[in-house]
């Protein structure tokens, strides 16, 4: 669980809800449901990072001979 | 003097009755491949015939279609029956067909038909080599003309899905000669500086012909070989083209290929809230099972009654007590009974009975005389009365 910044979104929200079902089976020790517990609110606020830091971008690539040149593209 | 200008009415009027009067235009013989094809309701058949360098619209009237015996499609290769004639609205001359037959299946088609089984015998399809689409991409390339209801609907469809999403649109021609060519530099340019995580390659409905950039080996090769992933919608649901086949994944539409690419942020958002409540929900719900646990301890007898436990013991220990006491009362009454009747067997037995009566024992040196032959003269014994002992002397 190191490294868990690394992780892509679908990673991340697929490691909170492996927390999620182990937490609902119960039979952790309190001490370690309270450890999965902080484990899973942390990934959820990573998830909500990615969902949220994201900025709307539509773009078009202008090939000017071989040099490409980004501009903002309205339909 | 400038002369009087004609009008466009006029000069079509003018060619439709040249056309008209021209034997050989007005009884054609003529073949080539059919694309464009529509059956309209009222009956009527529009397509276009052409060969490789040119082409001609074609119209077949309802009344001379119920003599058809196949159903033309796009492709098809035909030979045509028919009058050339000027459709004077348009300013356009095109052919009117009286009868059509087969002629063989279509040259583009059948060139669609060979790629394809090459391809897939070389391991194009094969599906092990399909990469998967990223769930959430950062960024969406697109591949496709910059206008038309293409790249509209591709960037509707995302914005709704995802509000920020980020697009990156590389317009290259669709259609025509050198679109092929311009697709692949397109793939290529997005990989070599990777420019988005996942592509979508997308084009509206069309003919065969209109579609067939998409049918060329190297748009095939470029697919293949391209380390992004590329999502292909291409013509309607029901065109394939040899791209859809190579692409890691096919859309039927260029709406279905933004579904496919862009994660619904608002379902995500829900799925995370709903994971949330889940986590403090578990958490809760083990805190409440430790609690009760704990209070179900608490009421347990070694806690509200600890003597119990040792009372009971107590009452063991008497109880045992009390068992061997018993046994040993049983024991001592049953002895004293035994002895009781062996004394009373021994007090009938006993010799002091006798003497009682007025019997005497006689003894010498302390042995019991029993025979008078035992005894002389002058011996001196013991009599033994019950109340003592005298001496004498035998005479």
């Amino acid at each position: 669980m190191e490294n868990i910044e690394k992780l892509n979104f679908e990673e991340t929200i697929k490691q909170l809800e492996l927390i999620v079902n182990e937490l609902e089976k119960g039979n952790l020790s309190l001490d370690e449901s309270v450890k999965k517990f902080e484990e899973g609110i942390k990934l959820s606020k990573l998830c909500n990072q990615f969902l949220n830091n994201a900025e709307k971008k539509i773009n078009i690539l202008i090939n000017n001979d071989g040099k490409l040149e980004e501009e903002k593209f309205e339909i | 003097m400038r002369p009087e200008p004609i009008t466009v009415t006029q000069l079509n009027k003018y060619m439709k009755d040249k056309i008209a009067g021209d034997e050989f235009l007005n009884n054609i013989f003529i073949k080539g491949e059919i694309s464009n094809f529509k059956h309209h309701y009222t009956g009527h058949m529009y397509f276009t015939l052409k060969d490789e360098n040119s082409l001609i619209k074609c119209i077949m009237f309802k009344s001379a279609t119920v003599n058809l015996d196949f159903k033309p499609q796009d492709g098809m290769k035909v030979l045509i029956l028919g009058t050339v004639s000027v459709y004077e609205r348009d300013g356009v001359y095109q052919i009117y067909c009286k009868a059509m037959k087969e002629d063989g299946i279509g040259v583009l088609y059948k060139a669609y038909e060979e790629l394809k089984e090459k391809l897939k015998k070389e391991g194009y399809f094969s599906k092990e080599h399909k990469k998967k689409i990223p769930f959430m991409p950062e960024t969406i390339g697109v591949l496709t003309s910059r206008t038309g209801s293409v790249i509209r609907d591709i960037i509707n469809v995302s914005t709704r899905r995802n509000p920020n999403v980020h697009i990156r649109l590389l317009p290259v021609p669709v259609q025509g000669e050198g679109a092929a060519e311009k697709i692949e530099e397109a793939i290529h340019i997005m990989n070599e500086k990777r420019l988005a995580d996942v592509i979508i390659l997308a084009r509206g409905g069309g003919s065969l012909e209109d579609l067939w950039p998409f049918n060329e080996e190297i748009v095939a090769k470029a697919i293949y070989n391209s380390e992004i992933p590329i999502i292909s919608a291409v013509g309607h649901e029901t065109d394939f083209t040899i791209a859809d086949f190579v692409a890691d994944l096919r859309a039927p539409t260029p709406s279905a290929a933004a579904e496919l690419a862009v994660a619904d942020v608002n379902e995500l958002i829900n799925r995370l809230n709903i994971d949330v409540s889940r986590c403090k929900m578990a958490l809760t719900k083990k805190i409440e099972l430790m609690r009760l646990q704990y209070e179900k301890c608490m009421k347990s007898t070694v806690f509200t009654d600890p003597l119990q436990k040792i009372n009971e013991y107590y009452l063991n220990i008497d109880n045992c007590i009390k068992k061997i006491e018993n046994s040993i009362n049983i024991k001592l009454r049953d002895s004293k009974i035994e002895s009781t009747n062996l004394i009373s067997k021994l007090d009938a037995l006993s010799p002091l009975k006798t003497l009682v009566r007025g019997y005497c024992i006689v003894e010498m040196n302390n042995e019991v005389i029993a025979r008078a032959d035992d005894l002389k003269k002058n011996d001196k014994i013991d009599l033994r009365f019950t109340d003592g002992v005298k001496k004498a002397i035998v005479e």
